[in-house]
């Protein structure tokens, strides 16, 4: 008897069983289906990560990853994009408090890190197209820059995200579509930083190794 | 009853627990190990303290640990019941990438072991 009781407890956790809670809640609904986005998303990925593997050593006689990347360039970009997750996530908790004013804050702070991070990227990318290392130089060169740029446009795609949830909060205020969408927007600002680690990983960090 | 509150404690994601204390420690938590990962690798990168050829090892598991951290503090995915779907299609995400990424890898070095060197392909050209 106590064993059937233990696992029913375990099954409904609110004392109904799975098959009579009824749909779930548009929230959570929402939230799996862009769930399902982003991990189609990690794939597109996936592959440039996989190009770039493969092509990692194919030089054509240029610079090597080793000769390129500046690592403490990328600590401080890394630290830019770890922070802007962690403020995101204070912005959560601003919203889940319907505190228009530290939304706003966090919100800032958020984009203010992303544009940092963006302005470095671009700083790095416009420096190696002025010493000729452009992607046209070699296979290498070409999925490093399809793999970082990608990464780089989703980033500049969340930026704008932001701007626009900001102007919806501002004039449709904490109605539960605009909260939903901000949910989103976290879970696509935080899927971002997930795909940074492999790319500074795999990238930078690799380049010493290979 | 006590046995009854336990289990969806323990089926609650870190983050979403209802009260701002318990959501802003998941989140400093999961900076905070992040911020740990994130150091880790970079000092190991350049570190003479480990045995030179295990370094990428080393970096891919630093690598994971950090994105199980992001996914469990910072995206909230839990063995809660609201999360069995995104759990599963997770798991499957990750199937999908290991085998697009390896699979690829291991096709191609397959490849480049059984082509002929470029200077023996150029000769037999020339022989034409």
């Amino acid at each position: 008897m106590n064993t059937t009781v233990d696992v029913a407890s375990e099954e409904m956790p609110e004392g109904i069983p799975l098959s009579e809670r009824g749909p779930a809640s548009t929230r959570v609904v929402a939230a799996f289906g862009f769930w399902l986005f982003l991990l189609s998303d990690i794939i597109v990925f996936s592959a440039l990560f996989a190009a770039y593997a493969v092509l990692n050593g194919e030089t054509n006689g240029g610079p090597s990853a080793s000769e390129l990347f500046d690592k403490r360039h990328v600590l401080f970009e890394t630290g830019c994009l770890l922070a802007s997750s962690f403020t995101c996530g204070m912005m959560m908790i601003a919203i889940e408090e319907r505190s228009k004013a530290s939304t706003y804050f966090w919100a800032l702070v958020t984009a203010a890190l992303g544009v940092v991070f963006l302005y470095l990227e671009v700083s790095e990318f416009g420096g190696m197209l002025s010493a000729g290392a452009g992607p046209s130089r070699s296979a290498f060169l070409s999925s490093f820059f399809t793999l970082v740029g990608t990464h780089g446009a989703h980033v500049t795609a969340g930026l704008a995200w932001l701007l626009i949830m900001m102007a919806q909060i501002g004039t449709m205020g904490f109605r539960p579509m605009v909260i939903r969408r901000m949910v989103c927007f976290s879970l696509f600002w935080h899927a971002l930083d997930i795909v940074w680690i492999g790319v500074f990983t795999v990238v930078y960090l690799g380049a010493a190794h290979t | 009853m006590n046995a009854h509150v336990e289990t969806t404690d323990a089926q609650r994601a870190p983050g979403s627990h209802q009260s701002r204390r318990d959501r802003l420690r998941s989140y400093s938590i999961g900076f905070g190990l992040a911020v740990l990962f994130t150091a880790g690798s970079f000092a190991a990168s350049s570190s003479h303290l480990v045995w030179g050829p295990s370094i990428p090892v080393l970096l891919a598991v630093l690598a994971i640990a950090q994105m199980g951290v992001h996914l469990v503090f910072f995206l909230h995915i839990s063995t809660a019941p609201d999360s069995t779907n995104n759990v599963l299609s997770l798991a499957f995400g990750v199937f999908v990438v290991g085998l697009v990424i390896f699979g690829s890898m291991i096709i191609m070095a397959n490849l480049n072991h059984a082509m002929m060197p470029m200077d023996q392909l150029i000769d037999i050209h020339k022989q034409r």
